[in-house]
């Protein structure tokens, strides 16, 4: 049996409708924002700032701290309970492994910088949408980076390899099965920072899920540069009657 | 720093305007409310006031009744703090100030008696319907108390019971038929520092407040709930002024319950 026609039409290479935001949440030292199909994903980095415990510091460098969150109504199924999982913390050191490879934390010693991440809705790609809204967030927080990092799940539903799996391909029980991938890379330079898998594939499926997902990320790369333009166009006219106020 | 920041809000105050430009200690910054924000939740709303975002979303569950309430559903009402929102906001358990939201939310909305907690019956001590809200905001920027509570009732006015197979809920499958909603109560919060009394503080001014009121209110001016907070005392005269300038936020808020 072949995987003839995706379940929602889209062409195998095809990703879902993508919105890319930057600043999107003012108290944070710089944010993000990812939405792809219906997946949404929040990001918010605060620092660099003091780590404590101080045990934790590293004088050579600043610490890159990630922490990943499905709000508790976000998930399909029954309620996701507040805190911290098994899967939430494995998730949350991917993420900083994904992310570190762009980031130079040198000039940072003793600090941290934190990366919150949080999803107020989900349909698969969570953690590949959370990376990318987080590097959003980290080049709108001004820190030096080499390049962004971009991210998107892609896989074999039955006998085809498919980019941008939704719920319902994950949870597809045909012949063959699913393998599902997330993929993170610096789209530029074409180097991998996140690799995962689950289920069966051959390493040629492999060699195409790779090329594919590389197609993917330099669009959605260029969706994250667009977002962080269009929010340093924007004129901030309440500092502006803030101002006008004082004088 | 508190007290010069006190100072500086209080020479705006005698002139009647607010610290991000507002004209006038009880008007609100700006409302908005989007439904459906979240499609795995049985309901779900986003709540701006100004730049402070809270979402509210709405999950069932089927439990067994209380024994003390054999003829009633459940309901509760949660608040996550995320440290997304604030700098101030930590990863970990519930804060006092996480589980006091939560807590005046669920007041207004229990004692509000905003759920006919009956209709939510199966099975007369056997099976009921729980309803739970989670409360999460996005970005802190002052006056949470009010974004939660209206962000709640949005999240329970949006939401329709998912189907029911075998006793045993199918969330794929969202039925056409809302919650027992028959009435909506919400918070409105009124601050105090010195002798002014102001509406919806932005982070800044928020940092400036010395107390608070929280008035939760029916459309007919009735008062379900109550929640004085923070230090500063109260006269009887400054809660009951309290309470008519909830009356008429409270009116303000709700034409933006639109379901």
């Amino acid at each position: 049996m072949v995987y003839e026609k995706r379940f929602d039409g889209r062409g195998f290479d095809e990703p879902r409708v993508m919105i890319a935001r930057a600043g999107v949440i003012p108290r944070a030292d710089g944010s993000g924002y990812f939405k792809i199909g219906n997946t949404e994903a929040y990001a918010a980095v605060y620092g660099p700032r003091s780590l404590y415990p101080q045990f934790m510091r590293d004088p050579t460098k600043g610490v890159l701290r990630c922490r990943y969150n499905m709000m508790p109504f976000a998930g399909a199924g029954e309620r996701v309970r507040p805190g911290t999982s098994r899967r939430s913390k494995e998730i949350s050191f991917v993420t900083e492994n994904a992310l570190l490879p762009a980031l130079d934390l040198s000039a940072f010693p003793n600090a941290v910088v934190d990366v919150f991440i949080e999803l107020p809705q989900t349909d698969a790609g969570t953690r590949a949408a959370g990376i990318t809204a987080a590097a959003i967030a980290l080049a709108d927080a001004g820190l030096p980076m080499r390049g962004l990092v971009s991210a998107i799940a892609v896989g074999r539903v039955g006998d085809k390899i498919v980019v941008d799996l939704t719920k319902e391909e994950e949870d597809y029980d045909g012949e063959g099965g699913v393998a599902d991938i997330p993929i993170a890379m610096l789209p530029d330079e074409g180097v991998v920072t996140l690799l995962q898998m689950d289920g069966f594939l051959k390493p040629e499926e492999l060699e195409e899920a790779l090329e594919k997902a590389r197609k993917v990320l330099l669009q959605i790369e260029a969706l994250q540069k667009e977002a962080l333009k269009e929010k340093y166009a924007r004129v901030d006219l309440s500092q502006l009657s803030i101002d006008e106020l004082e004088g | 720093m508190v007290h010069d920041l006190r100072d500086t809000v209080k020479r705006y105050y005698e002139k009647d305007l607010r610290l991000d430009g507002r004209k006038g200690l009880t008007t609100y910054r700006d409302v908005s409310v989007q439904y459906g924000v979240s499609k795995n939740a049985e309901g779900s709303a986003r709540v701006r006031i100004g730049e402070t975002v809270v979402l509210a979303g709405v999950k069932m569950a089927v439990d067994t009744p209380y024994p003390d309430t054999p003829d009633k559903g459940n309901l509760m009402v949660n608040a996550e703090l995320t440290p997304l929102s604030s700098p101030e906001f930590e990863a970990g358990p519930p804060s006092d100030w996480a589980i006091e939201i939560a807590r005046v939310v669920d007041r207004a909305l229990r004692e509000g008696e905003a759920l006919n907690l009956k209709e939510l019956v199966i099975e007369p001590g056997e099976k009921v319907w729980t309803v739970i809200i989670d409360i999460v905001p996005v970005n802190d920027a002052g006056n949470l108390l009010d974004a939660a509570s209206l962000a709640a009732l949005a999240a329970l006015s949006d939401a329709r019971f998912p189907a029911l197979k075998d006793g045993r809920i199918d969330y794929h499958e969202k039925t056409d038929t809302r919650l027992p909603l028959q009435a909506k109560p919400l918070l409105v919060t009124v601050y105090k520092t010195g002798d002014f009394l102001i509406l919806d503080p932005d982070y800044e001014e928020e940092k400036a407040m010395e107390g608070r009121l929280s008035v939760g209110l029916l459309e007919d001016g009735t008062l379900c709930a109550l929640q004085k907070g923070w230090a500063a005392a109260f006269t009887p005269e400054e809660v009951l002024k309290a309470v008519g300038l909830a009356r008429t936020a409270a009116d303000h808020l709700r034409q933006f319950i639109t379901r």
